[in-house]
This record gives structure tokens, sequence and C-alpha cells, in this order.
């Protein structure tokens, strides 16, 4: 595959500095003009306002969990039927939230964010003249 | 209930010595030769895979060509610890729902990784976590830095591995005395090092995915064996495990090890925090998001990731459970590997020599699996960070730092048996349970910081990784684990055994509560009285690069 050869990937003497204008065509964006446009802006907004809360909720249902576990025994041991109890219910219910949020989050990911920032990629990439790895190499060892 | 647990029962001598003698000659044998095979296979497929190894993209990062697939089952491989597999079964056996607390934390700090550092790390980095805290600050410190807790992190990690080597192989391989388990870590850590230094992460990788299959693949056979046994009802087997065991009721409820008092309580809930923060910042999990091609297979390897682990925790806590009734509480106490020995003691129960045969092999491939992960890891970071961007300031020529690299996986090696040697006693559970205090102290906070936070600055990251470092190990250098608890009987509980020595003065045994709010705040605080002027070119990248992978590095191996 050719990118073994463009892809230096151990070349650690590449420095910075290349990544301006001076490196593709005109049209190319640079990463600060990426940064400064409303489609980041937005990608940016929409990718944090579905990750922040969803963070948040299983943080502190996790946290509901632990605490209800450690301080009110009581309550987790009570049977509701056989043998199993709330304790057992609800911590099974964390697996079932884990994996349902993991099921939320990919699909969101796939549908909605995956395209927009697809986009994005393939406008940064379009200008630069060596896409395939060059460019990765310039900007990582300062 | 076989034959062999009734003749047990009914001789009234300690179940260890009544195991062996039932079936002295076969049972070691039966062990080493499956473990035996289990590593002449692996290491043919290592040498077959690693023909290729040439750049040093291809020994940290496997070409960066695994299948997100691919890469989440090695993930479990590397996750499913002996810790998470014997320490947790073993756990539920003996404590009943307390153990199970611990799988639930393991369980749910994948979502940290899923949804906030995986696929980022994965589209602004390369080989290490470094990579990414020195993005857009000052490179030599960070990485210095980052190196430390790297190390520190996975040599806790490996104590622990290497400990339950240690203590499993009385019981598994027939081996006994000390001499026998020092020879035993011994072989694990010349294994590792073999594995490492021939298959880099592509054959490491390799290893992780044949062992998380041997492990999943076996705890699945042996829990609907169990579920069998109770006629497929959880509710009649959770009424068995009861019944067998010396706790009665109680097994069922959280409280057994962890609500004796207000300060245990406090303690489990800074485990909790320690676990749920961890994952996320264990490196060699990190590590293992830039083994595949892009962002998108990151996540990925998550989602696999979830899947496998969240099943096999379900699991785990029907096969605590069933040790608890099939063997029991007072034969698990007795054998050699105390908690660690349950789920090898339930195979035995269930399947006779051939099914703990496997099991014991399970066990050690286990083992060795994680040990190699968290070498190359250590061996990476201090290659890629320390020798070549702090001391060659970048300019080192890759073979002269995957050389580098090799040769600390061999000092690691040397440093982990050695280690093991000496915490062979220690309970492996636990220690984990450190090594993730140490991670979410230490590497979480600067790697959420420099991910979200524009004001982020050197110095909050340095302040933060030293400060949530030492704060977590000196927290547990004069905890009660290091000195001073002494249990029921007036025995110590701590790692020193002699009772006069104690210097303990912090109440709790996990640090997470105290070292991970302060490595927040020091962050915060180091960030906000710095005059560093932001590098507006190099955060623009990294946001941009970040979230839509532009620039990000890219495969440099075929497909695999």
């Amino acid at each position: 595959m050719s990118t073994t050869q463009l892809a230096p990937g151990d070349d650690g003497a590449t420095t910075s500095g290349a990544l301006g204008a001076g490196t593709g065509p005109v049209s190319a964006p640079t990463y600060a003009e990426i940064q400064r446009s409303a489609e980041f802006a937005d990608l940016r907004r929409r990718f944090r306002r579905f990750v922040f809360p969803l963070t948040a909720l299983f943080l502190v249902w996790y946290f509901l969990y632990v605490l209800l576990a450690a301080f009110a025994p009581g309550f987790m041991g009570h049977e509701l039927f056989g043998n199993i109890n709330i304790g057992l219910l609800f911590g099974l219910g964390q697996f079932v939230s884990t994996f349902a949020i993991t099921m939320i989050y990919a699909r969101w990911a796939g549908r909605t964010f995956d395209p927009a920032a697809e986009a994005l990629r393939a406008r940064f990439e379009a200008g630069q003249p060596t896409a395939t790895g060059q460019l990765a190499e310039t900007g990582q060892l300062a | 209930m076989s034959a062999l647990s009734a003749a047990t029962a009914g001789t009234g001598v300690s179940p260890g010595s009544a195991l062996l003698a039932a079936d002295t000659v076969g049972k070691p044998a039966v062990n080493i030769t499956i473990f035996a095979l289990f590593v002449v296979i692996t290491l043919v497929i290592v040498i077959r895979v690693s023909r290729g190894n040439r750049t040093a993209a291809d020994f940290y990062a496997g070409g960066r060509a695994f299948s997100g697939r691919q890469n989440g089952i090695a993930i479990s491989g590397d996750y499913l610890s002996a810790a998470s597999f014997l320490g947790i079964a073993g756990a539920i056996a003996l404590q009943g729902y307390d153990g199970f607390l611990y799988s639930i934390g393991f369980l749910v700090a994948w979502l940290v990784a899923l949804l906030l550092v995986a696929e980022l790390l994965r589209n602004t980095g390369r080989y290490t976590m470094a990579d990414v805290l020195s993005f857009r600050l000052r490179q030599g410190p960070i990485r210095t830095a980052a190196a430390a807790s790297t190390l520190a992190v996975s040599f806790f990690y490996l104590l622990a591995q290497m400990a339950g080597a240690g203590g499993l192989v009385n019981l598994l391989l027939g081996v006994s005395g000390e001499t026998g388990q020092n020879v035993t870590i011994a072989v694990v850590g010349v294994l590792m090092i073999v594995y490492v230094l021939v298959g880099g992460m592509k054959g490491t990788t390799y290893v992780q995915i044949i062992k998380a299959v041997l492990l999943v693949v076996g705890a699945a056979v042996m829990t609907f064996w169990v579920l069998g046994k109770a006629g497929f009802d959880l509710s009649s087997l959770l009424g068995d495990a009861v019944a067998a065991s010396p706790k009665g009721d109680a097994v069922l409820d959280p409280g057994v090890k962890y609500g004796i008092s207000n300060l245990t309580k406090i303690d489990f809930v800074s485990l909790s925090l320690a676990l749920v923060l961890g994952t996320a910042g264990l490196p060699h999990v990190l590590m293992r998001f830039y083994t595949v091609p892009s962002s998108l297979e990151a996540r990925r390897s998550v989602v696999w990731a979830i899947w496998i682990i969240g099943c096999f925790y379900l699991f785990t806590l029907v096969l605590g459970y069933g040790a608890m009734y099939l063997v029991g509480a007072d034969k698990i106490n007795a054998a050699p590997g105390k908690a660690n020995s349950a789920a090898p003691l339930l195979a035995f129960e269930l399947g006779g020599t051939f099914l703990l045969g496997i099991i014991a092999a399970v066990a050690f491939a286990t083992i060795l699996a994680v040990v190699a992960g968290l070498t190359i890891t250590a061996s990476a970071s201090f290659a890629h960070d320390v020798y070549n961007n702090v001391i060659k300031k970048g300019a080192a020529n890759p073979e002269s730092e995957v050389k580098v690299a090799r040769i600390t996986a061999v000092v690691i090696g040397v440093v982990a048996i050695v280690g093991g040697i000496f915490a062979k006693d220690q309970n492996i559970a636990f220690l984990v349970a450190l090594a993730f205090a140490v991670a979410a102290s230490a590497n979480l906070p600067t790697i959420l910081y420099s991910l979200f936070w524009k004001g982020f600055t050197t110095r909050g990251a340095l302040w933060s990784i030293y400060g949530g470092l030492t704060s977590a190990i000196v927290l547990i250098a004069f905890s009660p684990v290091v000195s001073g608890k002494v249990d029921a009987t007036g025995a110590s509980a701590s790692m020193i055994k002699d009772t006069s020595v104690d210097f303990s003065w912090f109440p709790l045994e996990n640090p997470g509560l105290v070292s991970i709010p302060l490595a927040f705040l020091l962050g915060w605080l180091g960030s906000v009285t710095s005059r560093e002027p932001l590098n507006a070119e190099k955060f623009a990248e990294m946001e941009v690069r970040s979230l839509t992978g532009a620039g990000a590095e890219k495969a440099t191996a075929a497909a695999h």
C-alpha cells in the first residue's frame, strides 16, 4: 500500500509551521479558518450539547446507585420477588443504562455528527498537497 | 455436585490438599499442558503477524490497521484482567453483593471513554497519551510528567497482575512453596518480554484477541452450566447461595464488606469514584485507540468493548454466586489463592480436571496478555515521550526510538518480575483499584481539560498531573493499606505484616475521593494563575483535528 511510504510516522525531525496557507492552493482553509467558521462552531456546539448532558446523566445515575448501596442497604435489600431485591435490579439497571447510552450515542454519532465532521474534514484535506499522511506529520511534533 | 467434592466435604481435611490428593498426578500436568499449548500457538501467531514490523507506527500502534471489532475485542482482552475474572468472581463468592459493585464501576467507566475521550484522542494523538496532553502546551515538561504517571499506573497494574500469577500458582499448577511461585512469576515475565519484543503492538493485540475470546467463552460456558444446575432460575441460585453461605441473607444486600462503618462506606464511595473515572485515564487502554485507522473505528472499538465487558461482568455475577453455592466460602478461604481461587475451584467443581485446566490456562493467558499490553505502553511512553521528545528534542530517528522502547520493555519486565515476587500475597482486585485511583487522579483531569478547556495551560497540566500522582501515592502510603490495619484475629491486614509498625494517618483505603477532586482543582488553579499565552495556532489545529479528524494520523499498514 502506497501510504506506507507516504507516512513516515517516525520522522521526528519534521517540524511544524508548514500548515499556513502557503502549503496548498489558495482555496484550502487552514485549521484556524475552519475553527472560526460557523459550520465548525455548530459542530462543536452540537457535540457538546449531546455528550455533556449524557455524561452528567450517567454519572448522576451511577452515583445515586453507589450512594444508595453505601448508605441505604435496607432499601437496596428489599426483596421484590423470590430472592431478587432492589439492589440487584438497580445494579442490573446500570448495565442496561450503559448499553442503552452506548447505542444512543453510536446512533447519534453515525447519523448526525459524522456527516458534518466529514464535510469539514473533506474541505480541509481537499486543499492539502499530501492528504495521506504528510500533513499529519507536520503538526504533531512541534 | 461431583463425587469429588462430596468426598472432600466428607473427609474434613483441608480442601486444597484433598483436591490435590484426589487428583495429584493429572491436574498440574493438564494445566501446564493446556497453558503451554496456548503459549506455543500465540507465539507462532505473534511471529507470523509481526514479520512486517518496521516502523514506530508498527511497533507502537500495529500499523493503525486493526478494525473496530478487532480492537474492541483486544480492549476487552486488555481490560478483563485477572482482577476482573478471578478477583470479582472471588469477591462475590465471599462477600456477595459488594463484589458486584466493583464490576459495575468497571463497566460504567467505559462511557467516559466512549463519550469524551476515545475519538478525540485518536484524532489528535499518535502513540501515547502525552501526544494529546502536550499538543498545544510545552512539550518537554508535559511529556515528562505524563511519562511519569504512565509508568506509575503501569507499575501498579503490573504488580497486580504479577501478584495474581504468583497467588494462583499453588492452586493451578500444583507448584508449592516460595520458589515455585517465584519461578512462575519469572516465567510469566520472560514470556511477556518475548511477546512484546517479537510482536510489538500487532503481536500483543493478537494475543489479547485470542485471550479475550477464550476468557469470554470459558466464562460463558461456566455461567450456563451454573445456571443450568439452578434450572435457569437466578432467584433459586441466589437462594442456594444464601443457604450455603455462612453470612446468610446478607450476601444479597450491599454492605457485607463496605457497610461496616461510616468510614468503610465513604471508602466505598472513594473507590467508586476512582473506578468510574480511572478507566479513561489508563494509559494502556488509551494507547489501544491508536491501533485503528480512524475515530469512527475507535468509537466502534469502544462499543464492542462495552458489550463484551458488560456481558462478561454479568457472567461473573453468576459465577460468584455459583461458587458461593457449589464450592462454599470455607473451601475458597482454605485454598492457596483465597478469593482469587473461587473461579478455578468452581471450574473444577463443574467440569473436573479438564475444565479446571482450561480455566487455569485462560487465567494465565489473561495475566500474560495484560502484562504484555502494559509493558508495551510503558515502554512506548518512555521511548516516545522521554527519549525522543524530551532528551532528543524530537529528533531521534525511528530505529533508535524503537530500540529504546525494546530495551525499556526488558527493564520493565525485570522490574515487574521482582515486584511481583514481593507483591504476591496482595489482593489483586485491590491493587488494580489503586492503579485506577492513580489514573483517575493523575491522567483524566489533564486529558479532559486539554480536550475541552481553552484556558488550560502548561502549569495547570503539571500541577494536575504531579498533584494527582503525588497525592494518590502519598495517601496510599499513609493509609491502612500499607500499615497498621489488623483483622478480627489480630493478624495484620496491611502490606507491612509487622503489626507494631503503624504510620498510617489517612483513614481511607482508596485515595480517589481526595486526590481526584484535588487534581481537578490544581489543574484549574494552575491555569488561572499562569500567564502563558494561548498558542492559538496549535489550539485551532487541536480542536479542529480532534472533532473532525482533519489531519489525523492515517493507517500505515494494510488491514489485517
